[in-house]
């Protein structure tokens, strides 16, 4: 009877909580409100482990404040000599063991999570024909951007990343100059990317993000570096895999493009003279660019991974990046540009598109 | 020399001398407490500005560069310069007369340790005014700290490695007096809880200390003379400051937290008017936690990359850390039930701890496991876990021990009913401020952001975030008027002024005098003080040895002077990269000072002086009237 009263007031209490924590944040941000397999799994653990510890809070709580309310010398009189009690090796027990119980419950779900999350071997496997049969992407985080590159379908692109939903997705990461830190909160925890080595790891996305507010998963860098990092956003853009497929043949189709300073067009002529060595505009090739791929920029949600996407936005980066991201890498790399160079050069960047 | 002990009328100058070389505990204690309260009120400053820049979104009121500088120098200022020292000053002021000592083990280092740490203290923030404070977070990752232009990262280095040492001093002093300067009776298993949290916690300074200075060693050769540790691409590694830091920073929490227990242990009794319930079991958590402190290190980087087996073993080592915590808090607990409890300023803020700090240890147990710490680390739900431990753990413990020894330590008390009022609003505040940061991490809000955007769900509770932190620092002010107009309040001349002390240093009048106690006093058992008073004792103790000379050592300058050569030598190697021809010559100088000051004490025997018997007795008829310490 007993025991099953405090099961149910476990149930209750988890009860409680599930619905008290998943009314917290917007669904693109939030990690109480999980779109992916990976992060399903963290919330859960979340939940069992606040469950465990609201109920050691409560006991606790309750405990103190029964013992303070009976102690109180103002009700027991000044002159109450309080019996002077050494200690019970009993209780001790007690408060040591149901402890050590609770924790080595919370240990379970810990552990098994631990190995699984870091199990990356899925990355190596091949099909038949030797290609990798699981998708990897080589994340680069560079001063205040974020790069991505898929290695096997040969494509790179930059502050949006694009996903299938379904299955389990591998990332590469690691950072070009000082550590960042890689997270989608509503999908999953974080990855560190450290400067001299490669971490591993997958994420795995349930939910498409077309119904959310700005149809994309928000991203950020986790890990202080340096003046912006509150500004390092990127976004996550989750498809179905026939979706994905497509984007995929689309970028590969940009092969080869590039702006021309012979062009008509002033925007063109001044991204070829002022832009293209940084920022390339064909979606095909590999990591290590010192800008940001933008090949897809028109299809992008932000302008310099905050701004609005508009061309408005796009000038006032062009004009003055410092102001928008202070210590920036791009600030200063392209000379003076005239406000009817800018005008252009952004026109011609939000017609980049490889989307219809 | 002997006469200033009677004398009180001094000069303004003679005073300050006084307390420049000084090698008293009682004094020191008092220098540490209003230089630790300096850099608090600085580090708190810092934070309000931080809180008013991220009260909206898309703030501007301190720009992106200020705000690591401020985000960099709270953490920094609040961990080595604040917390640190006001536990000091209280170790230094009561733990030689719980233990019914003259003073500490080695006087002259005492004073050595507190000028190491305020001069580098001054010198980490003299960076504000030459170009620029420190600005890689309080961690100062390697990678981060080798990309920050100017001098910040230099001057994080170099003080803190000069205020280290003076940490490290000041450790191995405790652990030396509490082992070596018991007075007879004053058994290990005796001691009050607060000397045996300050033995431990100096053996961890003795133990986290030295990762720490290597560490910072590494970073001031690789930016000076360009040595290569963490420069990846000339091989180094950045991952090793991570793990030297967290070798070091791990611990540095149990060597804060440690003396708060204490102080908690002590405050709890007197007022529950009840011996402190599991006081054995108390001792063994406290080595417990102490030991365990030193296993749990990675879980600080859980996602930095170790291997699943890494982040396994530490997070299950990290949950064990939750077992003898536990036992504190039950043990506490159960000092209260039954007793008959007096809620004083002191006990508010002890009652107000234990709810608090328990809502603290959870959220770190819940961090330990490490698949969730995936999501929770280096979000705003850190900040408010470590500052529920911080503040509600830490701080309460210093502001409830203030009030609690004001009176031992200068002989006046701090006005209960503005006490009161100070509580309330600090305690409001602070839940005010960090309840909500639980959830703001939880929705996905990452730490260390000069600011965020408006549409992302977080700008109601940064708000309100925001208007606890400007009620924390109201309580803060209010707490220093309390001292100001207390220090104008008259003289309490009284012996146990709360009226149920229990441990030794309650047994003594104040004034102290500047020997302590007149004749080493006989420990009888636990809680020596409340036993002799039950006992019918009015003089409050036994003796151990008859009224005789009481040898005392001399008051000197060199620790200064010392602590200024370190000083002077850090502006040459702040420069030298700089490649200006002075560099070289003022290290040289600084040092050379540094080292002329230890020749002179090595060479020169400084025997100490005596006081004789006919100068005790007047001294104590001095400050006590007829009959001395009756």
């Amino acid at each position: 009877m007993m025991k099953g009263l405090k099961k149910w007031r476990l149930f209750s209490l988890l009860a409680v909580m599930t619905v008290f924590l998943s009314a917290c944040g917007e669904e693109y941000i939030s990690t109480l409100k999980p779109a992916g397999a990976v992060g399903k799994e963290q919330f859960n653990l979340l939940l069992f482990s606040i469950t465990i510890m609201a109920l050691v809070v409560i006991v606790v709580s309750v405990l103190y404040l029964y013992a303070f309310m009976k102690a109180r010398r103002s009700k027991l009189g000044d002159d109450y000599m309080p019996k002077q009690v050494e200690g019970s090796h009993t209780l001790e027990v007690i408060w040591t063991v149901i402890p050590i119980v609770l924790l080595l419950i919370l240990a379970v779900p810990t552990l098994i999570g631990t190995y699984k999350f870091a199990d990356v071997k899925a990355m190596e496997e091949v099909d038949e024909e030797g290609n990798k049969t699981a998708l990897t992407v080589n994340v680069t985080a560079k001063l205040y951007w974020w790069e991505f590159e898929y290695p096997e379908q040969g494509i790179i692109t930059a502050q949006e990343l694009v996903v299938p939903t379904g299955e389990k997705v591998y990332f590469n990461l690691k950072a070009a100059d000082v550590k960042h830190s890689f997270w989608i909160p509503a999908v999953g925890g974080k990855m560190d990317t450290n400067v001299e080595n490669m971490n591993k790891f997958y994420l795995e996305f349930d939910e498409e993000s077309e119904g959310l507010k700005d149809g994309v998963f928000y991203g950020k860098c986790a890990e202080l570096c340096g003046p912006s990092h509150a500004l390092m956003d990127f976004k996550v853009k989750a498809v179905d895999r026939a979706e994905f497929d497509q984007w995929v043949a689309a970028m590969q189709s940009t092969e080869g493009a590039t702006a021309s300073a012979d062009s008509t067009d002033l925007g063109e002529q001044t991204f070829a003279n002022s832009c293209l060595m940084c920022h390339a505009v064909s979606g095909v090739g590999a990591a290590g660019a010192m800008g940001p791929n933008l090949t897809a920029f028109g299809d992008r949600n932000r302008v310099a991974g905050v701004l609005e996407h508009s061309k408005e936005s796009l000038e006032e980066w062009v004009a003055d990046p410092e102001s928008i991201k202070p210590g920036n890498l791009m600030t200063g790399k392209y000379g003076e540009l005239s406000d009817e160079e800018i005008s252009a050069v952004a026109d011609y960047i939000m017609s980049l598109s490889v989307e219809q | 020399m002997s006469s200033v002990a009677v004398s009180n009328k001094k000069g303004f100058g003679a005073t300050l001398w006084d307390y420049l070389t000084t090698v008293d505990h009682k004094k020191l204690g008092v220098m540490y407490l209003f230089a630790g309260t300096l850099f608090f009120a600085i580090a708190g400053f810092e934070a309000l500005l931080m809180r008013i820049q991220l009260m909206i979104p898309n703030n501007d009121f301190v720009s992106a560069g200020t705000f690591n500088e401020l985000l960099t120098m709270h953490g920094t200022t609040m961990l080595f310069l604040a917390a640190t020292p006001l536990l000091f000053g209280f170790m230094n002021a009561i733990v030689p007369l719980q233990i019914g000592a003259r003073d500490v083990a080695f006087p002259f280092l005492n004073s050595l340790g507190f000028w190491l740490f305020f001069l580098g203290a001054i010198f980490l923030h003299l960076s504000f005014f030459l170009g620029g404070a420190p600005d890689a977070g309080w961690t100062n990752y390697a990678s981060l700290a080798l990309y920050s232009p100017g001098h910040g990262i230099d001057f994080y280095v170099l003080g803190l490695q000069i205020s280290g040492a003076g940490t490290l001093i000041s450790g191995i002093n405790f652990i030396v007096t509490i082992i070596t300067m018991r007075a007879p009776g004053m058994t290990f298993m005796r001691m009050p809880l607060f000397t045996w949290t300050t033995l431990i916690s100096s053996t961890l300074i003795l133990f986290a200390f030295p990762p720490l200075t290597v560490g910072l060693f590494f970073m001031l050769v690789d930016r000076m003379f360009g040595a290569n540790f963490f420069d990846h691409t000339m091989g180094g590694n950045t991952i090793i400051w991570e793990h030297l830091f967290w070798i070091f920073g791990h611990p540095e929490v149990y060597i804060l937290v440690l003396p708060a227990f204490g102080l908690f242990s002590e405050i709890i009794p007197v007022f529950a008017r009840k011996r402190l319930f599991g006081y054995s079991s108390m001792v063994f958590a406290t080595i417990l936690i102490g030991f365990l402190g030193f296993m749990v290190w990675a879980h600080h980087m859980f996602t930095t990359g170790l291997g699943a087996t890494a982040n396994a073993i530490f997070a299950v080592a990290t949950m064990a850390i939750a077992v003898p915590t536990g036992m504190k808090v039950f043990n506490w607990i159960m000092t209260i039930w039954g007793g008959s409890v007096k809620v004083t300023v002191p006990m508010l803020y002890a009652l107000g701890f234990i709810p608090s700090f328990v809502a603290g240890g959870v959220t770190g147990v819940m961090q330990a496991a490490a698949p969730l710490d995936y999501q929770l680390h280096d979000s705003y739900f850190i900040v408010a876990h470590f500052h529920y431990v911080i503040v509600g753990g830490i701080v309460t413990a210093i502001f409830g021990s203030m009030h609690f020894y004001w009176p031992i330590m200068f002989n006046r008390a701090l006005n209960e009913k503005l006490g009161v009022l100070t509580f309330w609003i600090f305690f409001i505040g602070f839940h005010l401020t960090f309840f909500l940061q639980h959830f703001l991490g939880l929705m996905g809000m990452p730490r260390r952001v000069f600011t965020f955007q408006a549409d992302q769900g977080w700008d109601l509770f940064n708000f309100i975030s925001s208007i606890g932190a400007i009620m924390m620092a109201i309580g803060v002010v209010l707490l220093v008027i309390n001292i100001i107009i207390t220090a104008k309040s008259k003289p309490l001349n009284c012996r146990d002024y709360w009226g149920d002390g229990r441990s030794l240093e309650w047994a003594i009048k104040t004034p102290v005098p500047f020997y302590n106690f007149k004749q080493t006093p006989l420990i009888r058992g636990f809680d020596p003080y409340w036993l002799e008073k039950h006992d019918g004792n009015k003089e409050g103790m036994i003796y151990a040895e008859p009224l005789g000379d009481i040898h005392m050592p001399n008051n000197s300058i060199l620790p200064l002077v010392m602590s200024i050569g370190t000083f002077i030598a850090a502006f040459g190697a702040l420069y030298h990269p700089d490649g200006v021809a002075w560099s070289i010559p003022v290290i040289i100088i600084g040092l050379g000072i540094t080292v002329a000051s230890m020749i002179l004490r090595s060479v020169k025997d400084d025997l100490g002086y005596h006081v004789h018997v006919e100068e005790v007795i007047a001294t104590e008829e001095h400050l006590y009237g007829k009959g001395g310490n009756k």
